[in-house]
């Protein structure tokens, strides 16, 4: 099995304050590892430093073997190998759906409209949306806009897809469907790097739980293991006040 | 009822109407009770101004200067006439301003040290051409470039007069841009180029669209006051509704000219100001994204 | 009896001789001059035996013309060498006064000086001042000595300058300062193809003729005279137009009531009658000012 991503003793700052300290991370294809942590442990800042929205200070990131950090990298490349999706859905407003599924493959990868409307159709199809396909984002429930802006990503093909807690700003019922969407992925053979706060469907659905501390990676393993039997005692404080809050 | 609203969407979510826009002019009321109201206060207030404009000492002569009907029948076909030329400098002006203060208003916002000259270049011109009065603007170039004499240079005022409105007009416009530029919350920009964009196609196809959308009633604005200095190229030459009106006062020693002028003008700029308040309100139903009725 | 008589043929007489003459406090009008009043002994004068004339200083072409001499007080031309219209017209009515060319004695006296209330320190003033009812009521304006014309005013060299005809005209474009008559005249008289332009000032129109935005301006031919002659390195003037409607004229200015305007009037009447008025203006200013007159075909 090939290496899909790894981090070598990646470093951020922002200004003076240092939010990722030395992260070494690996995901093999087709893994689902999940981030889990406190606000402002660095798990956003993790995820964007993957697709090169931030520049790494330290360190080096490869992915599929190929270091993307390094000079002279097709940034514009590499994002449209890997897929994102952020909490705020941040879907294209002045767009309909389906233009907003269509844009990075017209524009991006060359797809010729006929094609691509297509293609987006299919996923729309396949993820519910199809008769929403000529609506403006503002008149779909959120649950839907989260799940357009995860076709949106699908519609990429990426290699690699980045979730960054894609749920927190939901509704609790709208939730479950958007999980229902990522555990397909799953299921479909994906890889993914999920950063959440939904600690059932973390232990549910990944191969590995990787718990962000102070920009470091404190604890990694399984999810049974990090769940029960924690090591670290601020991840074990973590999962208490995780519990205490009736999250898990 | 769901309300998924997310970062994504403007801060002043809390303008969403409560209500019609038409029940908005009228004060938040609904209903025929509220018309009736705005009706009758309308009618007193008019009518109070009316009877004090008409019982003042001076009323007849003014009436006889400002307000002359045959002097209004005999100005209006020059004036309208002359009134085409303001019309076409400002059609022609508009064209070129929208496109051009773009490109400026892009120059400013490219990013990293190599493109720093350019950067410059569009904070001097905005602040030249903000700063110096278009008038001057308009005389310099237009007596100014054909003095010149050059065989390339042209001489036309009209040529003249539409680049100095163009200049000027581009400077405000390419600030009115940028800062809708810079209104559009960056995870726009951040959601486009994840997909792959690049700066352009992520400038082209999401930040300008949206940004253009946004400012709206400023463009107007500007666009108002263009259609008025349209006016300002008779300095050069051209015959045009204000100094035709001009021509007639100095022939007549009577002031209603202007009046004409003045009518032919808000005629141009009172549809269009209607026009875009129709557009800013569609456009607004869909910038808030998960608001509701 | 007899001295009543006597008496009464001195008053008589007495009478006769106060009916008769210029007397100087009396308001000088033509009609109650008479021949004798206007000789030279009897005339209202400032300075008595000379005719002292006021003009501006510079002394500006075509109304007087060359130069100065070494010393002379005068910028750009001395009204005493007798050339150029103003001075040469001078000179023409001091002789029909009886004055000879020494007698006639020149100060310069600046425009508005011209009309400022109380006694003057000339006997007239003669520069370019255009008659107005408004002037003649703060100074006494002889008749016309010269009748004012548009004039259409062009770069040498340029298919305009050898326009004669309105109908030459019509095809060009001309240019007028906004407000005045000179542009009533092209849109009245003229009626070109296209529309004048119009300036603010004409400062500005001489510009745009200097830019070739326009072909033509038309302006008054003084200002006509100066434009071509002095403000333009290559400027001719195409013509002097026809007058069309009102008159404009320039006269004399003397001071109210002064008698002796009643005698320049005669003299003037003089040499309009005998045609010295018409060939002066020919000689130094449809001639050598080069400025032709334009037909109206």
């Amino acid at each position: 099995m090939t290496e899909a991503l790894r981090l070598e003793n990646v470093h951020k700052y922002f200004g003076r304050l240092e939010v990722l300290r030395g992260i070494d991370l690996a995901l093999e294809e087709h893994e689902v590892v999940c981030l889990i942590g406190a606000s402002g442990s660095g798990k956003s800042t993790l995820l964007r430093c993957v697709n090169l929205l931030e520049r790494i200070d330290a360190g080096r990131i490869l992915l599929a073997g190929e270091d993307i950090t390094g000079r002279g990298v097709d940034v514009n490349g590499v994002r449209r190998g890997i897929g994102i999706v952020f909490q705020a859905f941040n879907l294209f407003p002045h767009m309909t759906v389906v233009r907003n599924v269509t844009l990075g493959p017209r524009k991006a990868l060359g797809v010729p409209r006929d094609r691509a409307e297509s293609d987006a159709l299919a996923l729309l199809e396949r993820f519910g949306l199809a008769d929403k396909r000529d609506e403006y984002p503002d008149r779909l429930s959120g649950g839907q806009q989260q799940r357009l802006a995860i076709v949106r990503a699908l519609a990429m093909r990426p290699e690699l897809m980045l979730l960054d807690e894609v749920t927190s700003a939901l509704d609790p019922e709208l939730v479950g469907e958007v999980l229902e969407v990522i555990r397909e992925l799953a299921e479909g053979g994906m890889t993914m790097l999920i950063a959440t706060h939904e600690m059932a469907f973390a232990r549910e659905i990944a191969r590995r739980v990787c718990f962000l501390d102070a920009g470091v990676i404190l604890e990694q393993g399984p999810p049974e293991e990090i769940f029960t039997t924690p090591r670290e005692q601020r991840t074990q404080e973590f999962l208490r006040r995780v519990i205490e809050a009736g999250r898990l | 009822m769901d309300h998924g609203q997310g970062e994504g969407s403007p801060d002043h979510a809390g303008l969403a109407a409560t209500g019609s826009r038409s029940s908005r002019i009228l004060g938040g009321a609904e209903g025929a009770r509220a018309v009736a109201i705005a009706l009758a206060s309308t009618v007193v207030l008019f009518t109070v101004l009316a009877v004090l404009v008409v019982t003042s000492p001076g009323w007849p002569e003014f009436r006889r200067t400002f307000l002359n009907r045959e002097v209004f029948r005999e100005a209006l076909p020059e004036i309208a006439d002359a009134f085409l030329l303001n019309v076409r400098i400002f059609l022609i002006a508009e064209g070129i301003i929208l496109v051009f203060a773009l490109f400026i208003a892009v120059l400013r916002s490219l990013p990293g040290p190599v493109f720093f000259p350019l950067r410059v270049l569009a904070i001097v011109y905005t602040d030249v051409f903000r700063g110096i009065p278009t008038i001057l603007v308009i005389y310099t170039l237009g007596f100014g470039a054909p003095a010149l004499q050059l065989s390339w240079v042209p001489i036309s005022p009209l040529f003249w007069g539409v680049v100095s409105l163009v200049l000027v007009y581009s400077a405000y416009v390419a600030e009115v841009y940028r800062a809708g530029i810079e209104s559009v919350h960056p995870s726009q920009e951040a959601a486009a180029r994840s997909l792959g964009l690049n700066r352009g196609q992520a400038l082209r196809f999401v930040i300008i669209p949206q940004a253009v959308r946004r400012v709206v009633p400023p463009l107007l604005n500007d666009f108002i006051g263009l259609q008025k200095d349209t006016a300002l190229v008779a300095i050069i030459g051209p015959v045009e509704a204000f100094r035709q009106a001009q021509i007639e006062e100095a022939a007549t020693f009577n002031f209603t000219p202007y009046l004409v002028t003045g009518l032919l003008f808000l005629l141009l700029t009172i549809p269009l100001a209607r026009l875009t308040d129709w557009l800013i309100a569609r456009d607004r139903r869909r910038q808030l994204a998960g608001a509701r009725a | 009896m007899r001295r009543l008589a006597a008496l009464a043929l001195v008053a008589l007489l007495a009478g006769l001789a106060a009916g008769c003459g210029g007397s100087e406090k009396s308001s000088g009008t033509t009609s109650s001059t008479g021949a004798n009043a206007c000789s030279k002994d009897q005339l209202n004068l400032v300075d008595s035996g000379q005719l002292t004339v006021a003009t501006g200083n510079p002394a500006y072409p075509p109304w007087f013309e060359g130069g100065t001499p070494k010393g002379s007080s005068w910028k750009i031309n001395d009204p005493d060498n007798g050339k150029g219209y103003e001075s040469a017209v001078t000179y023409a009515v001091a002789k029909q006064l009886g004055f000879t060319k020494s007698e006639v004695n020149w100060i310069a006296v600046p425009f508005n000086q011209t009309y400022k209330p109380g006694p003057k320190s000339f006997d007239f003033a003669i520069e370019q001042i255009s008659y107005n009812p408004q002037r003649a009521k703060a100074v006494a304006f002889s008749n016309s000595y010269f009748d004012e014309n548009q004039s259409v005013v062009a770069l040498q060299g340029t298919p305009i300058a050898t326009a004669t005809t309105f109908a030459q005209l019509k095809k060009y474009k001309l240019g007028a300062q906004i407000g005045t008559t000179s542009y009533q005249y092209i849109v009245g008289n003229i009626k070109p193809d296209e529309k004048p332009a119009v300036y603010d000032n004409l400062n500005d129109v001489i510009t745009a003729l200097s830019n070739h935005q326009i072909d033509g301006l038309v302006t008054d031919f003084p200002g006509a005279y100066y434009i071509a002659d002095v403000q333009l390195d290559n400027g001719t003037i195409v013509g002097r137009l026809p007058t069309i409607g009102a008159e404009e004229h320039f006269g004399m200015t003397f001071e109210k009531g002064n008698s002796l305007v009643g005698c320049v009037n005669r003299a003037l009447a003089a040499l309009k009658q005998d045609g010295t008025l018409q060939q002066l203006e020919q000689q130094w200013i449809t001639g050598k000012a080069k400025a032709p007159p334009i037909t109206q075909g």
